[in-house]
C-alpha cells in the first residue's frame, strides 16, 4: 500500500496553503432580491491540515464547499486552491452505468493517466478502502457505506492535494459511519492530504478535524474557530471529544438563537 | 461490540469489522429458476393465446357465424399459412416487410440521434422545433402517405419517408427526455472529475440518457412498423414486391377473409417478434446493468 500513498502524496510542491479562501461574499438572486449567503469569509487550509466547516442550516456551508471546488463562483473575493480540487458529495455520485473499478478508472482517464496503468491503480484504490475484489461489482450490489467508500477511492484518483467533502457520511447508518470515520483518519494520516469537511454534526468535526470553523447562519460568517489537539486514534465517546462538543454545541445554539429574536 | 481503536493493533480489528459490515449489508440477488419464469411468464401468454383460438373455433363450430367471407376459420387461415410457406412465398412477404422497416428505422436512428442531441444542447433549436416535434408523435403516420405519394412517387423512397416521419419524432423526443432526466448530481460529480464540454456529453451524459433513448429507440420501432404497413396498405404497388401491407390489400381486393386474416396475424407477429428479440432485450440489459429493474 505504500506505493499508493507515495502515489497521492507526490510532489508536495511547496506551496504554503492547499486552499486559501480570502473575503468571499456570495448572493444569489431570491424572491426579495438579492440575498447574502456568505459574508467575507476568510479561511485557509494548509497542506496536510483538516479542517471542518461546522453550521446549521442556512450558515451556506455547502455554497462555500462548491465555490472551492469551482462549481460556482464567488461574488465578491478570491479563493485559490493548489490544483483542482476533489469533490466527495453527501450522496454517492458514483455512475450507476458503470462498475464500482470503473467508476475509479473513468476519474484516472479524465485526468490523464495511461490506459494501460489504470486498471492497476484503481485496484490498488480500492485496496486502500478495503474493497478489493469489488472492482466488478455493480453500484446498485454495493451497500451505503461501500458506495461512499467507493466514491472516496474515487475522489483519491483525482490525486489532487485538497479533498473537499460535503457531509459525506450524513445518510449512513451511525455504526458505519463511525467505521468510515476510522477509515478516513487513516487514510487521511496515511496520505497526507488536505480535507474540508463540511459537516452539521458536532461530535463528527470534533472527532476528525485539526480545527473546527462554525459558521453563523444567514449570512455565513466565520463566528469562531478552534483547534482540536486531542490524539489520535479518537472516539466518538472519548470524554475529550465530549468536551468540547459541549462548548461547540453551546456556541452553535448561541448562534442559532439570534435568528428567532427580532 | 468489542473495542474498535485505529492503533497499529487493532488495525486489523477495524478491518474485521467493515468486513462483517459490507457482509451483512449487502443484498445478495439471485435469478429466478428456470420453472418459475415459465409459468410466471411463459405460461400466461401462451394460455391467452389458446383461449381466444377457441373462442375464434367455437364462433365456427356453433355456427354463430357461418360467413366464411366474414371470419374464415383457424384452419382455413393455417391451411393459407402452409401454402404460402410451401410456396416459398412466406418468408419473402416477411423479408420484403422487414428490411424495409429495419433500414427505415436505421435511416431514423442517424437523422434522430444528433437531432435529439441538437434539441438537448440548444435552448433556441429546442424553443422552436421542440413543440413541433411533440406534436408530430401524436399525428398519424398514416396520414403522411398520401403527399409522400404525391412528393416521390409509388416507390420504396416513399415508403422510407413515411417510416422517417413516424419514427424520428419518437427517438428524438426518447433521447431528449432521456437527456432531461439526467440527475444534476452526476452532471456535478463529472464536472469536478473534469468531464466538461464534449467529454462531458459523451463520459456523462450520454450513458446517463441511455434509459430514455432506449425507450425511444422502443417507441420509434413501433411507429416504424405501423408507418410502413399504412405506406404499403395504401400504395400497393406491385413492382414494388408483396409486403405484408399488399398481402392484407391483394387479400381485400379477392375478399379472400383467410388471406387478410394471414396478414394481420403476420404482421402482428412479426411487431411483437422484433420487440421481444431487439428491443426489450436491450432495455431489459440497460435497466438491470444500473439496479432499475424491478424484480416481479
Amino acid at each position: 500500500m505504500a506505493t499508493t500513498l507515495a502515489k497521492a502524496a507526490d510532489g508536495t510542491r511547496s506551496a504554503t496553503h492547499a486552499a486559501r479562501i480570502e473575503h468571499v461574499s456570495k448572493s444569489f438572486a431570491g424572491p426579495a432580491g438579492q440575498q447574502l449567503v456568505l459574508d467575507d469569509i476568510s479561511l485557509d487550509v494548509a497542506p496536510g491540515e483538516f479542517v471542518t466547516l461546522l453550521g446549521a442550516s442556512g450558515c451556506g456551508k455547502s455554497t462555500l464547499l462548491n465555490l472551492v471546488a469551482g462549481l460556482d463562483k464567488p461574488t465578491a473575493g478570491g479563493i485559490t486552491t493548489d490544483g483542482r480540487p476533489a469533490l466527495m458529495f453527501q450522496e454517492h455520485a458514483l455512475f450507476p452505468w458503470l462498475t464500482a473499478g470503473k467508476n475509479i478508472e473513468l476519474a484516472l482517464k479524465l485526468r490523464g493517466t495511461p490506459k494501460n496503468e489504470r486498471r492497476e491503480r484503481a485496484e490498488e484504490l480500492l485496496e486502500l478502502v478495503r474493497l478489493g475484489g469489488a472492482h466488478g461489482k455493480r453500484v446498485h450490489e454495493l451497500s451505503g457505506g461501500m458506495r461512499q467508500r467507493v466514491a472516496l477511492a474515487r475522489a483519491l484518483a483525482q490525486e489532487s492535494r485538497l479533498l473537499l467533502m460535503d457531509e459525506p457520511f450524513a445518510a449512513l447508518d451511525a455504526i458505519t459511519r463511525d467505521v468510515l470515520h476510522d477509515e478516513l483518519t487513516r487514510i487521511w494520516r496515511e496520505t497526507g492530504l488536505s480535507v474540508l469537511f463540511v459537516t452539521h454534526n458536532v461530535r463528527e468535526a470534533v472527532r476528525l478535524a485539526q480545527r473546527v470553523v462554525l459558521l453563523s447562519s444567514r449570512p455565513g460568517r466565520v463566528a469562531r474557530q478552534w483547534t482540536v489537539d486531542i490524539p489520535h486514534p479518537r472516539r466518538i465517546e472519548d470524554t475529550a471529544v465530549a468536551e468540547l462538543s459541549v462548548e461547540i454545541t453551546e456556541q452553535l445554539r448561541g448562534e442559532i438563537r439570534r435568528h428567532g429574536q427580532h | 461490540m468489542a473495542s474498535t481503536d485505529t492503533t497499529p493493533k487493532d488495525a486489523g480489528d477495524l478491518a474485521g469489522l467493515e468486513a462483517g459490515l459490507d457482509a451483512l449489508e449487502t443484498v445478495q440477488t439471485t435469478r429466478k429458476p428456470l420453472r418459475q419464469t415459465l409459468t410466471q411468464k411463459v405460461l400466461p401468454p401462451v394460455v391467452a393465446v389458446a383461449l381466444v383460438l377457441a373462442v375464434w373455433q367455437s364462433l365456427i363450430t356453433f355456427e354463430v357465424v357461418d360467413d366464411p367471407t366474414k371470419l374464415p376459420a383457424p384452419a382455413d387461415v393455417w391451411a393459407v399459412l402452409e401454402k404460402a410457406w410451401l410456396q416459398g412465398e412466406l418468408l419473402g412477404y416477411i423479408w420484403t416487410s422487414v428490411s424495409r422497416g429495419l433500414l427505415g428505422f436505421c435511416l431514423a436512428l442517424l437523422i434522430a440521434t444528433p437531432l435529439g442531441l441538437l434539441l438537448a444542447r440548444v435552448k433556441l433549436i429546442r424553443a422552436a422545433i421542440g413543440p413541433v416535434l411533440s406534436g408530430l408523435q401524436s399525428l398519424p403516420s398514416v396520414a403522411w402517405v398520401p403527399p409522400a405519394v404525391i412528393w416521390l412517387g409509388l416507390n420504396n423512397q416513399m415508403m422510407y419517408a413515411v417510416i422517417l416521419l413516424g419514427a424520428v419524432p419518437s427517438i428524438a423526443n426518447g433521447l431528449l427526455s432521456g437527456v432531461d432526466q439526467v440527475p444534476p448530481l452526476f452532471q456535478r460529480a463529472g464536472r469536478t472529475l473534469g468531464a466538461t464540454g464534449l467529454k462531458g456529453t459523451w463520459h456523462i451524459t450520454l450513458p446517463a440518457a441511455l434509459p430514455g433513448y432506449v425507450a425511444g429507440l422502443k417507441q420509434g420501432w413501433a411507429f416504424s412498423w405501423r408507418s410502413l404497413m399504412a405506406a404499403e396498405i395504401i400504395a400497393s404497388f406491385p413492382d414494388l414486391g408483396v409486403g405484408l401491407g399488399q398481402l392484407l390489400e391483394n387479400g381485400r381486393n379477392a375478399s379472400d377473409m383467410a388471406m387478410v386474416f394471414e396478414a394481420i396475424l403476420l404482421i402482428l407477429t412479426v411487431g411483437i417478434a422484433i420487440d421481444l428479440l431487439i428491443f426489450s432485450p436491450l432495455e431489459r440489459r440497460v435497466l438491470r446493468t444500473r439496479g432499475l429493474l424491478v424484480k416481479s
